[in-house]
């Protein structure tokens, strides 16, 4: 049978963001795969530069609309550190409670979108209108569905009440009962586990050496919790246990993320029990003094990194953010590969993707070579770009950037 | 011969067809969406649907072969209503029965999943080739045991006539109870020909953005949505008719009993398509000739035994 290419995106219904897979097929099987992204740049990074610190917190929190709290949490934790400032321990709490429902309503809307991937609608729906309680808690707590904007230099804008504490016991205790449903169902049911099991074969060593992070990475069996192993906010006093699989496929993957719910659960009804009294925020410099920090947290899709290098200006040198996802897409041509194409969208899917979080840089191939631009030559090369289209940008003017070395 | 064309044309050839299929669609998704903890439409969503969708520009692929990429969608709906012709709906007899109506429906019933092949290959699309390249590997899957189990009742009553068989059910309606296996084996077998999940393959939304549909729109799309969707009404009367042969004494109370049969069908089929996922195809072909058609099999050779020791 003769090969056959067929695109997986940039649209594509099985594709919540645009990301183009080249996948070719010699009959139903994949034998090779192009992972595509970069369709959705949207010059996070340099627009943090521009800004000042309290102002790059809402293009953080937008960095991802999923795990919006953790890529917040990262960025104050540098930039705190930066400054020297301890954030008070109701804060840190108050951080772990937001970051723990994060991830359950992270992990709900996967195995909902995982069940959708393979047709299986029922339990989408499902664990979908199980996702709405969670999602209902954190607009009340944070004051919205995503973006709660729950995070502050030196601490939290908002305050956890004791009513509001016992509404979010009420809420876990639906949502344990319907997860304990949804393990029975992931160990159990044929078509699910005849669908999951055996797909997207990533081994230990692999795992290890494409360096996959999250649930990919742990149901591989490697334990890279961040929470774990680097302890930030309050996870040094919440007792914390990483759930580990030896799968080692998208089965494994499910399995780890419906169990982690559970963890989770547990997690914040600890934190709520154990929620210490005391002030909400620690008093920030407006300038920050030089210094250059790396921070990382354990988002609901895997370790996600903030390095932040400040200049002693209330306005940051140069923040780079690796969300999860970009640490996992180096796994997925491998997973591809030598599968069938059946299995294609639930092997991505199987990752978590966030394809706007993880667009940054720009190289450019050309026959002599690699070479990576500017920030001159990149904008020089658009304004060219667009000026064949009709639009002229050279009027527009930007800030020049400044660099202090 | 002006009756005939009523027959055809209206009641209960095309118009009736179509309007009780497009209730049946909105059943099944009501239901679909009720077993989903969802609203679901309104009644009206099947209807709203098909009008909108007469109504959009028709677009057809430069690439495709105008005339067979027209005539497909027309051949599906002109096959499938042919077929429910010749299943009984009020009485024990159809329209027009004749010695071997069975086979003959059974072979009208194959024709759509032939036009959407071609439909998918004449599309030119790779998605509507892959869905296409599906389409017909898994006919050959499902076919043999739905024929299979839908044959077997027929061996039993020695008549290939839905008439004949109903005829020889209401003499010796404990018999019935003897086609179980070939009851649940036809249910299953169907979602395939439906294709519907845990077979709905073809379409497989995720992967092929709609298979072997992927290239129609406009009104050719809702003429092949419109085929569709009374291929399920007539798969269901069939199903109905071979495995509950139930007509009671005048025309009214048949026709009563008959949606009710049919509605408990399409019950069980929305039922299946809810508590599972999508297989992928070399599982469906797997399934099918390791399961149901060994299933049918025995079916066949129990009622044959059967059959020697009533003679």
């Amino acid at each position: 049978m003769s090969k056959i290419t067929i695109p997986i995106g940039p649209q594509h219904p099985s594709l919540k963001e645009p990301g183009c897979f080249t996948i070719t097929l010699e009959g139903e099987k994949v034998v090779n795969a192009v992972v595509g992204v970069g369709y959705n740049h949207r010059g996070l990074e340099k627009a943090c530069e521009a800004r000042t610190y309290i102002q790059d917190l809402y293009i953080i929190e937008r960095v991802c609309g999923i795990c919006s709290h953790t890529h917040s949490t990262a960025f104050c934790q540098a930039v705190e550190e930066l400054a020297g400032v301890e954030i008070p321990r109701r804060a840190a709490y108050i951080r772990v409670i937001m970051a723990e429902l994060e991830r359950m309503h992270s992990h709900l809307l996967w195995l909902g979108v995982a069940a959708h991937e393979i047709g299986f609608d029922t339990l989408f729906m499902y664990s979908w209108r199980d996702r709405e309680k969670v999602l209902d808690i954190l607009a009340e707590l944070g004051g919205n569905r995503v973006n709660y904007g729950i995070n502050t230099l030196g601490g939290v804008r908002r305050d956890l009440e004791p009513q509001m504490a016992d509404e979010i016991r009420a809420m876990l205790d639906i949502v344990e009962e319907q997860n304990k449903y949804y393990i029975q169902l992931a160990l159990s049911e044929t078509t699910l586990a005849a669908r999951l099991s055996g797909i997207g074969k990533l081994s230990h060593e692999d795992a290890l050496r494409l360096g996959a992070v999250g649930p990919v990475s742990r149901a591989s069996n490697v334990d890279t919790d961040i929470r774990v192993i680097d302890k930030y906010a309050a996870y040094d006093e919440v007792p914390v246990t990483a759930i580990t699989d030896d799968h080692c496929d998208v089965f494994g993957r499910a399995v780890v993320r419906v169990l982690e719910i559970m963890e989770s659960i547990k997690m914040i009804r600890w934190s709520l029990d154990n929620l210490p009294d005391g002030e909400l925020t620690a008093k920030m410099p407006r300038r920050i003094p030089e210094g250059e920090v790396f921070s990382r947290t354990e988002a609901p899709r895997g370790e996600d990194t903030h390095y932040v290098r400040a200049n002693g200006t209330d306005k940051p040198d140069r923040v780079r953010v690796r969300a999860a996802s970009e640490a996992n897409w180096h796994s997925v041509k491998h997973m591809l590969e030598g599968d069938y194409l059946a299995d294609v969208p639930i092997i991505i899917a199987a990752i978590d993707p966030c394809y706007s979080c993880t667009d940054r840089s720009i190289v450019l191939r050309s026959a002599a070579g690699e070479r990576v631009w500017d920030w001159a030559a990149l904008r020089r090369y658009g304004i060219e770009h667009y000026k064949k289209q009709g639009f002229d940008a050279s009027k527009i003017k930007i800030a020049e950037r400044k660099i202090i070395r | 011969m002006l009756l005939a064309l009523f027959h055809i044309l209206i009641f209960p050839g095309m118009l009736f067809l179509g309007a009780y299929a497009l209730v049946f669609s909105f059943i099944d998704r009501k239901l679909y969406a009720r077993l989903q903890n969802r609203r679901g439409p309104r009644w009206y969503q099947p209807l709203a649907d098909f009008l909108k969708l007469l109504g959009k520009e028709t677009i057809i692929p430069e690439h495709a072969d105008k005339r067979v990429f027209v005539f497909l969608p027309v051949m599906a709906l002109a096959a499938v209503t042919a077929a429910y012709l010749y299943i009984p709906i009020w009485s024990s007899t159809s329209l027009y029965p004749f010695e071997g109506d069975l086979i003959v429906l059974l072979y009208l019933l194959t024709l759509p999943t032939l036009c959407f092949f071609l439909a998918g290959w004449y599309s030119t699309s790779v998605y509507a080739t892959i869905g296409a390249v599906r389409a017909l590997t898994q006919l050959f899957s499902y076919e043999v045991p739905l024929f299979m189990a839908l044959l077997a009742p027929a061996l039993l009553a020695d008549s290939w006539s839905l008439s004949g068989m109903t005829a020889y059910y209401s003499t010796h309606p404990l018999y019935l109870l003897i086609n179980i296996p070939a009851f649940l084996v036809a249910v299953i077998a169907c979602q395939g020909k439906l294709e519907r999940v845990p077979f709905d393959l073809p379409e497989a939304e995720t992967e092929l953005a709609g298979g072997t549909f992927v290239e129609y729109s406009g009104r050719l799309y809702a003429i092949f949505r419109m085929a569709i969707d009374c291929e399920l009404v007539v798969v269901a009367s069939l199903i109905s008719a071979v495995f509950l042969p139930f007509y009671p004494a005048g025309a009214w109370a048949g026709f009563g009993v008959y949606i009710l049969k049919t509605l408990v069908i399409l019950f069980i089929l929305a039922l299946l398509r809810s508590i599972m996922a999508r297989v992928r195809i070399e599982q469906m072909v797997a399934f099918c000739w390791k399961y149901l058609t060994p299933l049918a099999l025995i079916q066949i050779i129990a009622n044959l035994l059967l059959k020697g020791v009533l003679a």
